[in-house]
């Protein structure tokens, strides 16, 4: 569609952030965004799957470039996990997951590099309303990690202090409930600041990653915009403004992206790590 | 910003894809980085005692060096001191059978120089006799003169 020049901007835009949205029953909640979940189990199980195959040969002698490959990816996690979680096994779970989370997280917000109108070429064919490839730009996928690891929080809080330790903990941090006379209050005010601390944790961590990942998606399409509106025709002028939008958006897309390479690890790693700082949380006694 | 469905959707591929994980993926994985560090440690303990024996063993090799250079310049000396004696016991047996044999020479020579003493007293007596005889120009009755004859014997 990078010819699309019947479109104005704001067309061009809205139809690129469009899901490819399918109801179930009623429609409403009852939605589904078949190219979020396509495309985030596509990358999930070819990296995830990638791994697999490699770990499945691994060698304990002398270890091929593949997988020293993966060896690397797991001896950073751990070394990260590491710094975190001191609260028993590293290898049990938690360290799985966070290269779960590093890996999967990473190949999604990957998915921000390949071009949107040559993908759109495609995926015009499944979806005349748009097509979204950066599943990690949808809020919902967003969420549905955060929320994931959130109820992880909460079973290994239940599970390490036993469900009685949590609700003590809930209502007798951060602040005590000492002198008994402030009891009371101070009972309140544990449970309210516990509250916020539990709604937060999940919108930040969730939020975070989304706001990046879309932002960096609709710089794009701002970008890609100057591109998609240069016209060749009507005169000198006016094809050389199309020349000039052509090369301005080409620069600037590349840099762009150059620079999204940063935020794209860089979003993977902090997800990854907050995961490992939330469950290490709920290990530990207050 | 509309929640809908895929969020259940999506929480239920991240719990499959941590199962997976933490299922297949990260033991095999752990266990084979494991078992070489575990490889590595004890090639490297195998090294550290090996070099630690050689160590030992050279240095056994060097006492053991030591003591048959001691026990040979022990043997050495000793055979010197045996030879030193048997050449000392030697000179001690020769000396001793020359002495003998210079006594028995000697002992031969006086009883020679008295034989010839007798000898000649016997003959100087006949001598005398005969002298005695001639200037007497008489019979000397030997037997009546025996006492005198022995006394001028024993004179000479």
């Amino acid at each position: 569609m990078a010819a699309a020049a019947e479109l104005t901007p704001i067309e061009y835009i809205s139809h690129h952030l469009s899901f490819f949205a399918t109801p179930v029953g009623s429609g409403g909640f009852w939605t589904l965004h078949l190219d979020t979940l396509a495309v985030s189990l596509a990358v999930g199980v070819l990296g995830i799957g990638f791994l697999w195959w490699v770990v499945r040969g691994a060698s304990a002698g002398v270890p091929n470039r593949r997988q020293a490959f993966v060896e690397l990816a797991f001896e950073f996690v751990t070394s990260q996990a590491k710094t975190v979680f001191h609260h028993g096994d590293l290898h049990r779970f938690v360290a799985p997951t966070a290269l779960t989370v590093f890996v999967w997280v990473l190949l999604m917000n990957a998915m921000d590099f390949l071009p949107v109108d040559w993908v759109a070429l495609g995926t015009h064919h499944l979806s005349a309303h748009g097509f979204r490839i950066v599943p990690t730009a949808d809020v919902n996928t967003t969420f549905a990690l955060a929320l994931t690891v959130w109820a992880l929080m909460i079973y290994f809080n239940v599970a390490v202090k036993g469900l009685g330790g949590w609700l003590h903990e809930l209502a007798c941090a951060p602040f005590g409930i000492r002198p008994w006379w402030a009891a009371p209050f101070l009972v309140v005010f544990n449970l309210l600041f516990n509250f916020i601390e539990y709604v937060s944790k999940p919108l930040s961590h969730s939020l975070r990653l989304f706001g990046n990942m879309y932002a960096g998606e609709i710089i794009f399409l701002l970008l890609w915009i100057w591109a998609a509106h240069a016209t060749f025709t009507g005169g000198f002028f006016s094809a050389l403004g199309g020349v000039v939008s052509l090369l301005a958006s080409i620069a600037l897309g590349l840099g762009w992206a150059i620079f999204h390479i940063l935020i794209v690890v860089l979003q993977a790693f902090i997800f990854m790590m907050l995961t490992v700082v939330y469950i290490a949380l709920a290990h530990e006694h207050h | 910003m509309n929640i809908n469905l895929s969020l259940i959707a999506q929480a239920i591929a991240f719990a499959l894809f941590i199962w997976f994980t933490v299922r297949f993926v990260w033991p095999p994985l752990l266990r084979a980085i494991e078992t070489r560090q575990k490889t590595i440690a004890d090639g490297l303990a195998a090294a550290e005692q090996g070099r630690r024996s050689l160590e030992l063993s050279s240095r056994q090799a060097e006492q053991t060096l030591r003591e048959a250079r001691d026990r040979a310049a022990d043997i050495v000396a000793q055979a010197e001191r045996r030879a030193a004696q048997l050449i000392e016991e030697a000179k001690a047996a020769a000396r001793a059978e020359a002495d003998r044999e210079r006594a028995a020479a000697r002992a031969d020579i006086e009883q020679a120089i008295a034989r010839a003493r007798e000898q000649l007293r016997a003959e100087v007596a006949a001598l005398v006799v005969a002298g005695a005889e001639r200037i007497l120009r008489r019979e000397v009755d030997a037997r009546a003169h025996a006492e005198l004859l022995e006394a001028v014997k024993r004179q000479l």
